[in-house]
């Protein structure tokens, strides 16, 4: 198993080959924010949050690479920070917040919520761009669980994990652009599902309160992170259970 | 539902040898000349020559006569007279003009800027083979640079001929082909296969170079893949090309047809042990489909969502294999650089922009059409000279290239050099050769929020930046427009422009900007003109009383 | 799909002949395909919502595409509809009320020369005014 030494910030670090630079980044405690990435669930590069510098010392022009999806090259200089990245990173949160219609204050997982969480590492504080307001519903069809569309970010966690992991394929995206969302079936109500195994992986793994439990009130709307699902871990940063 | 319908299959071809022949008409059945009824007037030339009982006159249906504004067209091929507008019920000229052809009388060469300035290579049978023979490809020296490559050259020479021509992607990006083409015969696979993908999704609106070329010279495109097949290692091939396009694919899947009969296509290429064939995938209409990993997600079935690169399909591409993706233009250039020579298709051009290019001239220009060119012209002399500048007294504003992912360039760029880099420079891009020229009626904020709805719309969604901000950039356009925008607002579209480039996954949204990019770097008068005071000076936007 | 030998890949091509028989998808059809494929239900109904090509509505018995592409755009394609709108009371991606129109638009037929243009029921027609659109369409049987 070949090993590649690459500079991360300036520190060395060495990583097996095919790790991403996200792994051998967080292999070697250096934070790096990520929102569509999840470990045990194939990566797709989209939220665009975990982009980093790569070899820009070659190339100043180059654009930014997505950490979750960039292969380790021996030698590698990659950057973690700086002004473009930070102005980009608070953009990208910035935008999901204005692109659909976030209510902290009544939504099951406030404070329980990786995209406020982001939005506190990337130093957003307030929405200044154009608020898009789409008229979004909840699909509540399904005896134990909801959808709230309204809180959706499109990260596709709850696609992946049902395709790759729990292999029914219930959820997949359908639209484009603005306009897509994620589906169950052909589009019809999640109750009505003849693939659905109700497991309840998806709503485990969806990063905001888009996908909850019903019968939960605001208050004990933590999401339990239930302890059979040891594979499929969410980065909690240093200090935190 | 389908855009057009394919060419009316009752024509007659009488079986003459060419010696019978005295005259021939040749009547332009592309998509544009069609639409305006070419196939009645074929159909009524037909019977008219058959009615006089001109034995001696052969009616041919041809692919693109390139001055599309002024269709249908029919050319007297031997004295080069070319007809306008012609009718079924005015036929008078054509037939008068074949009547008078003699063998003694000379070629009359056409002194209209709009022929002689072309450069005819790529586009070098347009006009001159029946699309749907084969007979008249191959006597047009077709599958000749194909068997020539095959039996008298290894792909490493193939390869060397393409890297010396240097011909550059023609889709767009302008990658050195060669360079493309080496990194794939490189590239090894576990089990040895490889991939060659022909990018038919000509989705730039206001482009159709491919169109015109697969729906008149398809033959040409196949021979090109088939040869780069060869240099690469690739037995398998696909054109992925636009539902949008039924004509152009009927002439493919015809033309494939012949070609696997006639042995260029199949298990035996040209005799030989070179087995290539090829397979025609449609598109369904979304833009983003033209991006290689969008392509590749389409070809398998599912939706065009794009991947991060790299990988680049050129290592890992369909199925996980090496594939060699090219533009119909880089590959309909081939044949012509193995029969002449790279040191030949490098002598035309510039040194970096090496060859010709096709362009697509449309819009506000009196002649619009098929134009193929040197690179290194300027844009005056292609918009002016060739295009005849803007008609109806109208003064020329702007010259839009790279369709979506372009820029629009004023008047004081008119002496600039048609080429790659000085494209770039000037804050557009080559593009796939779509070429709209704007006059005065045009709004630049106008055109710029025109651009921005189609990558709104168009984009797949995958990614954050290109999904919402292409929307958020509309929303302040559309203020802007409206009359009803403050400076802070070009401040936001600044930064969301700037955050769009940079962080999204694929070039269609990295290039969704340019537009904006553009127009503020030329045009910015006419922004501040709608934020401050409330006027859109082209006349065009509908700024509300209360904001005016 | 028998020609086309029932493999996932045949998804679109499989998709553009059952919208071609049927006129529009439906999610019977959606169903029976996805059976047929050995594809999820979800997945066959992505693929048929990216596509702009594909439509999950029942179309109108005629069909106008008005051509919005860069050329035809700065050639008044923006009137055409307007006119359309004002005279039928239909926008792009509706049917008329009584069902005898669809109206779509495409972002580029390719016949930019004869700008601008409207493809009716198959039909390329160019250099079009809105009068002279409006007395084609007005003009279609039931």
């Amino acid at each position: 198993m070949t090993v590649h030494t690459l500079t991360i910030d300036g520190r060395d670090v060495a990583a097996p080959d095919g790790s991403s630079i996200l792994a051998a980044a967080r292999e070697s405690g250096i934070p790096i924010p990520t929102l569509c990435h999840l470990d045990g669930l194939g990566d797709v590069g989209a939220c665009r949050v975990c982009l980093v510098e790569v070899d820009s010392h070659v190339n100043p022009a180059a654009r930014p690479q997505p950490a979750c999806m960039t292969a380790v090259r021996e030698g590698m200089v990659v950057v973690t920070v700086g002004q473009r990245l930070s102005e980009l990173r608070r953009t990208v949160v910035e935008m999901l917040f204005a692109e659909r219609n976030h209510v902290c204050a009544v939504c099951v997982a406030d404070n329980h919520c990786e995209l406020q969480d982001r939005a506190v590492d990337v130093g957003m504080r307030h929405v200044d761009l154009p608020s898009v307001e789409p008229l979004l519903d909840v699909d509540a069809s399904h005896p134990l669980f909801a959808i709230d569309h309204n809180r959706c970010i499109m990260c596709t966690r709850c696609v992946r994990v049902c395709d790759e992991v729990e292999g029914a394929h219930t959820w997949d995206v359908a639209g484009r652009g603005i306009d897509a969302r994620v589906v169950t079936d052909l589009g019809t109500p999640w109750g009505e599902s003849t693939t659905c195994t109700s497991c309840g992986k998806c709503v485990q793994v969806c990063p905001t309160g888009a996908l909850y439990e019903k019968g939960r009130s605001v208050g004990a709307g933590a999401k339990r992170r239930r302890p059979f699902l040891p594979y499929l871990r969410e980065h909690r940063p240093a200090g935190e259970p | 539902m389908s855009a057009v319908r394919a060419a009316p299959p009752h024509h007659r071809r009488t079986a003459r040898t060419a010696a019978d022949v005295r005259a021939s008409a040749h009547v332009c059945l592309a998509a544009s000349c069609l639409a305006s009824g070419a196939d009645t007037v074929l159909a009524a030339l037909d019977d008219e020559v058959a009615g006089r009982g001109l034995a001696d006159v052969e009616v041919k249906r041809v692919g693109c006569l390139r001055l599309c504004s002024a269709g249908p067209l029919v050319e007297v091929a031997q004295s080069g007279q070319l007809f306008e507008h012609v009718t079924a019920g005015d036929l008078g000229g054509v037939i008068d003009a074949l009547s008078q052809v003699r063998p003694d009388r000379p070629r009359q060469v056409s002194t209209r800027p709009f022929f002689t300035r072309q450069r005819p290579l790529v586009t070098e049978n347009f006009g001159r083979v029946d699309p749907e023979s084969l007979d008249d490809y191959v006597a047009a020296d077709g599958y000749r640079a194909l068997r020539q490559a095959i039996t008298s050259m290894t792909p490493a020479q193939v390869l060397g001929e393409v890297t010396s021509s240097g011909l550059r992607g023609r889709g767009g990006g302008g990658y050195p082909t060669g360079l493309k083409w080496a990194t794939v015969a490189k590239a090894t696979a576990p089990d040895g296969v490889k991939y060659l993908i022909c990018n038919a999704d000509e989705g730039d609106p206001g482009a159709f170079m491919d169109r015109s070329v697969l729906e008149s010279d398809p033959h040409r495109v196949l021979e090109g893949m088939a040869i780069a097949a060869y240099a690469v290692g690739a037995n398998s091939g696909f054109v992925y090309c636009r539902a949008e396009y039924p004509l152009a694919v009927s002439r493919l899947r015809t033309a494939i047809r012949v070609a696997r009969r006639a042995g260029y296509l199949g298990t035996r290429v040209c005799d030989s042990t070179f087995a290539f064939d090829v397979e025609v995938r449609l598109g369904a209409g979304a833009f983003v489909c033209g991006e290689e990993t969008a392509l590749i997600a389409s070809i398998r079935g599912g939706r065009g969502t794009p991947r991060p690169r790299p990988p680049y399909p050129a290592a890992s591409g369909l199925a996980g294999r090496p594939t060699l993706i090219n533009n119909v233009e880089t590959f309909a250039g081939v044949p012509w650089i193995i029969r002449h020579g790279g040191g030949a298709y490098a002598a035309i051009g510039t040194p970096r922009s090496t060859g010709t290019k096709v362009f697509a001239l449309a819009g506000r220009v009196r002649h619009t059409g098929l134009v193929e060119v040197p690179m290194g012209l300027t844009l005056r002399e292609i918009v002016f000279d060739i295009g005849g500048g803007v008609p109806d007294g109208r003064a020329f504003k702007a010259v839009q290239t790279g369709g979506p992912s372009g820029g629009c360039l004023p008047a004081d760029h008119l002496d600039m050099v048609v080429d790659y880099e000085s494209l770039k420079e000037a804050g557009s891009i080559m593009g796939s050769g779509g070429m709209i020229i704007m006059d005065d009626t045009s709004c630049m904020v106008d055109v710029a929020k025109y651009f921005m709805d189609f990558c709104r719309d168009e984009s797949c969604g995958a990614c954050v930046p290109c999904r919402v901000g292409t929307t958020q950039l509309w929303m302040l356009l559309d203020r802007i427009t409206r009359g009803t925008a403050e400076r802070a607002d070009l401040d936001q579209v600044e930064r969301l422009s700037s955050t769009v480039a940079a962080g999204s996954l694929c070039g269609l949204g990295q290039t969704a900007p340019n537009p904006v990019f553009s127009t503020l770097r030329y045009f910015r008068q006419e922004y501040l003109a709608h934020i401050d005071e409330g006027i859109c000076p082209a006349g065009v936007c509908s700024i509300s009383e209360a904001h005016a | 799909m028998t020609r086309l030998g029932r493999r996932p890949e045949a998804l679109i091509e499989v998709l553009h002949a059952a919208q071609e028989a049927f006129g529009f998808l439906t999610r019977d059809a959606l169903a029976d395909i996805a059976e047929a494929l050995q594809l999820p239900l979800s997945r066959v109904y992505g693929v048929a919502t990216f596509y702009s090509h594909f439509t999950l509505e029942p179309q109108g018995r005629h069909i106008c595409v008005v051509c919005t592409g860069t050329a035809c755009y700065i050639s008044g394609a923006a009137r055409l509809l307007d006119a359309i709108e004002a005279d039928l009371t239909v926008r792009p991606g509706q049917t008329t009320a009584d069902g005898l129109l669809s109206l779509l638009t495409a972002r580029c037929i390719g016949s930019c020369s004869l700008a601008p243009t409207a493809v009716v029921d198959g039909e390329l027609h160019g250099t079009l005014t809105a009068p002279a659109l409006l007395s084609r369409l007005t003009a279609l049987q039931p």
